[in-house]
């Protein structure tokens, strides 16, 4: 799990070219939308693409990122629990 | 009674280190080449690294051009933006179809998508300086800045604003360069500064740039010039120009022998080159003439490089030698601007000390 | 407050019609133009729906007397819209006047370069539409087309609002002297680029759009055609014109909220409506039916609803609806295809049924016109929104 997270935080950072971001600086319960990370809707619709292509985890509602993209912690909560690749 | 357009500041990124408003054409960059990238400005300095994360390149000139031309014009915010730009953001538009094709559709992000949709140049700077004001963006190849000054002029002269921020930018991309050398509209040999002119080849050096400017019809102490008038032309053969110049002057109360300066938009292009060698050899042979596209390189706003030169000129009094055409002194008061893109695309732009 | 901008000619192609009177009749009898999708190969072809032209690049060659494959589908579609526009006018010679052409696109020549952009380097088949990228070439095609000379030409993009913005802008001129007559409009093909862009966004609906429905799903693509032809009243008398209406009021403003999405509260919508009254000298009250640009995406129905309630007030919004559902959103040309038909409901004073709607949205009490209906009508306002927080109103009246 803590892989997976640190995994998680690599990937963000990448794809969402957080060039001034390091991965010590995101802790695994800091919200990553507004304050905290201060990630945006389009930011969520990356990270939508990240779950299809990475983990085979479709999501049909933009709605339902939300809770999901809450934090590190639930985002590898849920990618553990419907991951199928 | 319609009143005065000015020039009030300028902010250009270009090939050459022009982000500097300080500074005119003092350090110049030769290349051997066929196309050129812009003298990159610290960005950093300009953009905050959140903000910078999804910005495309053209996006970054531009914030780096148009805060240069509202600072110099002592604005924080303006009435209405209006921009001009050939391709967009065509970086990312090429890379989202690159992408399209490469993963069959799959796994598309968004970002490339909405950055690719040509007014987001005008809709971000909006966002950052949350301007609420008319945006506009035209995208009509080598007079898309041109009809951004035209609409900004009809505003002006109405008094319907008082402050607008325009401009005009393009990208340079790899895709696009390939392409159009296929089919020689980039040249395919390099060449200099130099010879840029006499190369006797096809086609013409790409580049990219934006350039900004604030136009007012409240004339301020940072002013560099009236925009006296414009005008915009689909097509023209060369037989025509000569005419249609001389009733665009004849319309503004000018004769030939008024203008102090013609600047002609010269890229080298064996084929459509003789467009200006009609002005130059012809109507305005007794004129000083200037050149700039060895300096900026083309693309669909290079003109926009050109009002950039010529607000220089007029406010500086000089004409830098590097640009001259011919070797007559210039008292640079009034200044012709002609531009037209592979036989198409015309404009005619009038600038006058005041 | 000054006089309208007399419109003399028309002309529209779109999912529900290849001419002013199919779109009409498809209008006045409820016919949908949304269907699967036929003339791209898309992998998205069974998630979503599109208001597509039924006439493939072929016909279109055909019926503009083109040679093969030397046109984007979008030039087609423009040339089809602004030649019926000046047909009707009765414009013998376009250039007998200073007449401009200012059009619109968001993706020009994309449905080409998409299809041939690594093949322009294997082989030079396909290498005339390697400069067909530029928005501005479906523009110059227009021109030559028509046969326009040494005359202002240019292309406006501003994504969804696009085309509201070249009539407003022909207008302008118009009023201001510059022109004696300017040929408005947009045109945009559908393409992968455009399907895929918006399926990123996660706004499109893979069912039938449902504009102002509380269960609506997102939008539906289309592709259209169309233009509008305005004069001057020197050119209007002196020609003997028929005018068919007024663009009497326009007004652009930016939402500065958001890249790609509208204000909850709809700030830019409420400016742009009010920019437009004033211009035309018009209170709230003065307009009989709002042609709504309703996506059918939960952003913008919102947010729209919300900016029609805080400009006309609880209450006391006119009559409205959205066209999405017969057309599909037509991107760039949104605002000429509901201009078209904002003029035809001033003709016909027939007000449009908002197809689809079911049930009323939660956060507000708002209903669109749902069956055709007859009004004696005067003032119709038309929006167009789009991304980068462009906000379009036009007023379109029977009289100056």
């Amino acid at each position: 799990m803590s892989d997976l997270k640190l995994e998680l935080k690599e990937k963000i950072i990448e794809q969402l070219n957080l060039e001034d971001v390091a991965v010590e600086e995101i802790a695994d319960t800091d919200p990553l939308f507004g304050e905290g990370l201060g990630l945006d809707s389009i930011d969520a619709l990356e990270l939508i693409v990240m779950l299809d292509k990475d983990y085979g985890i479709k999501l049909a509602d933009p709605k339902e990122g939300r809770k999901i993209f809450e934090s590190i912690d639930t985002m590898a909560g849920y990618i553990a629990e419907h991951r199928s690749r | 009674m319609k009143k005065s357009v000015y020039i009030n500041s300028v902010g250009s990124v270009s090939a050459q280190k022009t982000f500097d408003n300080s500074e005119f054409l003092e350090e110049i960059t030769d290349y051997e080449a066929t196309e050129l990238k812009v003298v990159s400005p610290n960005y950093k300095a300009y953009i905050p690294p959140a903000a910078a994360r999804r910005m495309a390149k053209g996006i970054k000139m531009s914030t780096v051009s148009s805060q240069t031309a509202l600072k110099e014009a002592g604005l924080e915010n303006i009435d209405a933006i209006i921009v001009g730009t050939g391709l967009g953001c065509l970086d990312d538009s090429s890379k989202f179809v690159s992408d399209i094709i490469k993963n069959e559709e799959q796994f598309l992000t968004p970002t490339r998508f909405i950055q690719s949709s040509h007014n987001t140049v005008a809709g971000q700077i909006a966002l950052g300086l949350g301007c609420k004001g008319y945006n506009f963006t035209y995208v009509n190849s080598a007079v898309s800045f041109e009809s951004s000054l035209l609409d900004a002029q009809l505003q002006l002269e109405n008094d319907e604003a008082t402050h607008i921020l325009v401009g005009g930018v393009d990208e340079m991309v790899e895709h696009h360069v390939r392409t159009h050398q296929l089919i020689d509209h980039f040249k395919n040999q390099p060449v200099t500064m130099k010879t840029l002119l006499s190369s006797k080849t096809e086609g013409a050096v790409m580049s990219e740039g934006s350039h900004f400017f604030v136009l007012s019809n409240e004339k301020q102490d940072s002013t560099y010039a009236e925009l006296l008038g414009l005008e915009i032309y689909n097509e023209l053969a060369q037989e025509q120009l000569p005419d249609q110049v001389r009733s665009f002057l004849k319309y503004h109360d000018h004769s030939i022998e008024d203008i102090d300066l013609v600047v002609l938009g010269n890229n080298g292009d064996i084929n459509f080159d003789g467009y200006y060698q009609v002005l130059s050899a012809g109507l305005f042979a007794n004129t000083p003439q200037a050149y700039f596209k060895h300096l900026s390189g083309e693309f669909d706003t290079a003109s926009a490089f050109a009002f950039w030169l010529s607000s220089k000129i007029i406010k500086t009094a000089s004409v830098p030698d590097i640009v001259k055409l011919n070797a007559l002194h210039s008292s640079a008061k009034t200044v012709l601007i002609y531009n037209q893109y592979r036989g198409k695309n015309h404009s005619l732009v009038l600038l006058k000390k005041c | 407050m000054s006089k309208g901008i007399a419109i003399t000619g028309m002309g529209i192609i779109s999912a529900i019609g290849g001419n002013v009177q199919e779109n009409y009749a498809s209008l006045v009898s409820g016919q949908m133009g949304i269907s699967s999708i036929t003339q791209i190969d898309t992998i998205h072809k069974d998630e979503i729906m599109v208001g597509e032209v039924k006439a493939t690049n072929s016909e279109l060659e055909d019926m503009l007397g083109l040679s093969k494959n030397t046109h984007s589908r979008s030039p087609m579609l423009g040339i089809m819209a602004a030649k019926e526009a000046i047909d009707q006018a009765g414009i013998v010679d376009i250039n007998d006047c200073k007449t401009g052409l200012i059009s619109s696109t968001t993706v020009g020549g994309m449905d080409k370069s998409e299809q041939y952009f690594f093949e322009y380097f294997e082989s030079d088949k396909h290498h005339q539409h390697i400069d067909g990228l530029h928005a501005g070439d479906s523009t110059q095609k227009i021109a030559a087309y028509l046969g326009l000379e040494a005359s202002f030409m240019t292309t406006i993009s501003t994504a969804c609002s696009s085309a509201a913005n070249a009539i407003m802008l022909g207008a302008r001129m118009i009023k201001s002297g510059r022109l004696d007559r300017a040929i408005v409009g947009g045109t945009d093909a559908l393409s992968k680029f455009t399907i895929n862009g918006f399926k990123t966004l996660m706004i499109l609906s893979d069912t039938y759009n449902s504009p102002f429905d509380n269960d609506r799903k997102g939008l539906n693509l289309g592709e259209a055609g169309a233009f509008l032809v305005l004069e001057s009243e020197e050119i209007v008398q002196k020609e003997n014109r028929a005018v068919l209406a007024y663009v009497t009021g326009y007004g652009n403003a930016n939402d500065a909220f958001h890249q790609t999405a509208s204000s909850e509260n709809g700030d830019g919508a409420v400016m742009a409506m009010k920019k437009a009254l004033k211009v035309a000298g018009l209170t709230p009250e003065d307009i009989d039916y709002v042609n709504a640009h309703g996506t059918a995406t939960p952003n913008n129905d919102l947010s729209e609803g919300r900016a029609m309630l805080r400009l006309f007030g609880e209450g006391k919004v006119p009559e409205f609806s959205s066209t999405k559902a017969f057309t599909g959103h037509t991107l760039a040309v949104a605002g000429g295809v509901e201009a078209v038909y904002s003029i035809l409901a001033l003709q016909h004073n027939r007000i449009y049924p908002n197809l689809n709607f079911q049930t009323p949205m939660s956060e507000f009490d708002l209903l669109p016109e749902t069956e055709s209906k007859e009004k004696e009508l005067r003032h119709v306002l038309s929006n167009s929104f789009g991304f980068g927080g462009n906000c379009s109103t036009l007023i379109l009246s029977k009289e100056a």
